[in-house]
């Protein structure tokens, strides 16, 4: 943890590096509305907590690059999660990320069979392209802010996810987003749609018993916007059920996202994702900070 | 010359008015005394870029037109002091930018004032901004309306009716 702790903040030390450079060479930053290029997800991609948006990562305008790095820290019940990663935002445009996950099963693991403090780790290469719309401007249209990004996930542990019956170890998610900022009532709303075999997110394995295709799933998020570095908001997530040893529940939470500045902002959450591998109501607070510009 | 103009803009206005059944406001030359000089040109609301709003709530919450003006005040003096607008804004007559953006507002607002300035599109189309320049001005409508104590919700009823002149502002 320390030495991921440190990893992240040498990475965080050169971004800042880079920003200044990038401002030294002539190419602007930071031209984005605070708060407007979302916080970090899970999975690494800019958005809410849970569900990736249609927005690019970073405060970089169509003529600007954005780029941040992020930590996040989530108690279970019975496990601990967290990931870090770095992400890039190119002209608003193009967004691209990585993330590493790492699910620590901790004395739970001992009751799986696993080993106590066993850890399933996963990287996660996000791409996302804006094709269509102005989330924030265009308040005179329906028509919301429209990305199609791929993440492609690696897990660690392709032998204990072959024995609890995944097909596979790594897999890709193809997804659509579409985020409005509804203006004058102060709200963002997103809906993603995720086609997917990853089981709890790919941390198990992609795929199950007789199942080996993708399935479409659905992220939402509303967020209230109390004012100027603050949202308030939920989320939702459907999984899919592939594994036949454990049932796997949707997630949802509950966030607030401050900004403090441009260059830090930290998400807090209480977080619900019901059952993991036959441990039951796995909810808890999430932490997430993210350093960038 | 520019006076001969001057009388047929106004003659031209005043017919525009009066062809109206109702004009929701009287019509108003395109320039007022003590501002530097500017070619004539045809006033009209439709030139706000936006349709007011009927709410009177929001107009309230602005402090009525003694609010909207000095918010407009506020926004062009900081935005003539801001190093990533200053340039911008450096060659144009700042008084008049106050009493135009100040009507904008107004009229928008359902404050019943006339629109005498141009449209966005015109003034801004030889200017080249980008988003960012768009966004630094938002960033100090923002920091003016913090300082009349325009509360969030509000600000961001007007912002709502603002952002779709990006399209007509931003041309790169």
């Amino acid at each position: 943890m320390r030495a991921k702790t440190g990893l992240a903040g040498g990475a965080a030390l050169l971004l800042t590096l880079t920003a200044s450079q990038v401002a030294a060479q002539g190419l602007e930053t930071g031209g984005k509305l605070l708060l407007t290029g979302g916080v970090s997800t899970v999975e690494g991609a800019g958005g809410g907590g849970l569900a990736s948006w249609a927005t690019t990562t970073g405060y970089g305008t169509e003529g600007e690059v954005g780029g941040n790095v992020h930590g996040t820290y989530l108690k279970l019940p019975d496990y601990e999660f967290s990931t870090w990663g770095a992400a890039v935002g190119l002209f608003d445009r193009v967004e691209l990320s990585y993330a590493r996950q790492t699910f620590d099963t901790g004395d739970t693991g001992a009751k799986l069979g696993l080993g106590k403090g066993f850890a399933f780790h996963q990287d996660i290469v996000g791409l996302k392209v804006v094709v269509a719309g102005d989330a924030v401007y265009d308040q005179d249209r329906w028509l919301p802010q429209i990305a199609v990004g791929a993440q492609y996930k690696k897990n660690d542990q392709g032998p204990i996810i072959a024995a609890v019956g995944g097909r596979d170890d790594q897999g890709v998610d193809y997804y659509v987003a579409a985020t409005k900022v509804l203006l004058d009532q102060s709200l963002v709303l997103n809906g993603t749609v995720r086609m997917t075999k990853a089981n709890q997110l790919g941390l198990l394995g992609f795929g199950g018993p007789g199942k080996d295709d993708y399935s479409a799933q659905f992220e939402g998020s509303v967020a209230w916007l109390a004012n100027k570095r603050l949202a308030i908001g939920v989320e939702y997530r459907t999984k899919p059920d592939n594994l036949g040893f454990a049932r796997e529940d949707d997630w949802a939470d509950i966030f607030v996202a401050y900004a403090f500045s441009k260059n830090l902002s930290v998400t807090a959450a209480y977080v619900d994702l019901g059952d993991i591998a036959t441990f039951k109501d796995q909810r808890g607070f999430y932490i997430s900070l993210q350093a960038g510009f | 010359m520019k006076n001969a103009l001057a009388l047929v803009a106004v003659l031209l206005c005043a017919n525009a008015a009066s062809a109206q059944e109702t004009p929701s406001t009287e019509a108003r030359p395109w320039a007022m005394p003590g501002e530097e000089a500017v070619d004539p040109y045809t006033t009209s609301d439709a030139n706000a870029g936006a349709a007011p709003i009927s709410d009177p709530r929001v107009l309230e919450a602005f402090h009525g037109r003694e609010g909207i003006e000095r918010i407009a005040g506020t926004l062009v003096d900081l935005s003539f002091a801001d190093p990533r607008t200053a340039p911008i804004f450096k060659p144009f007559d700042p008084v008049r930018i106050k009493r135009t953006l100040s009507e904008q507002f107004c009229y928008i607002l359902g404050g019943g004032c006339a629109y005498s300035g141009r449209a966005m599109a015109e003034v801004h189309k030889d200017m080249g901004l980008t988003p960012a320049n768009m966004n630094a001005l938002v960033e100090n409508l923002q920091k003016a309306m913090d300082m009349e104590g325009v509360p969030f919700a509000m600000q961001n009823r007007l912002l709502a009716r603002l952002a779709p002149m990006k399209r007509d502002v931003v041309t790169r």
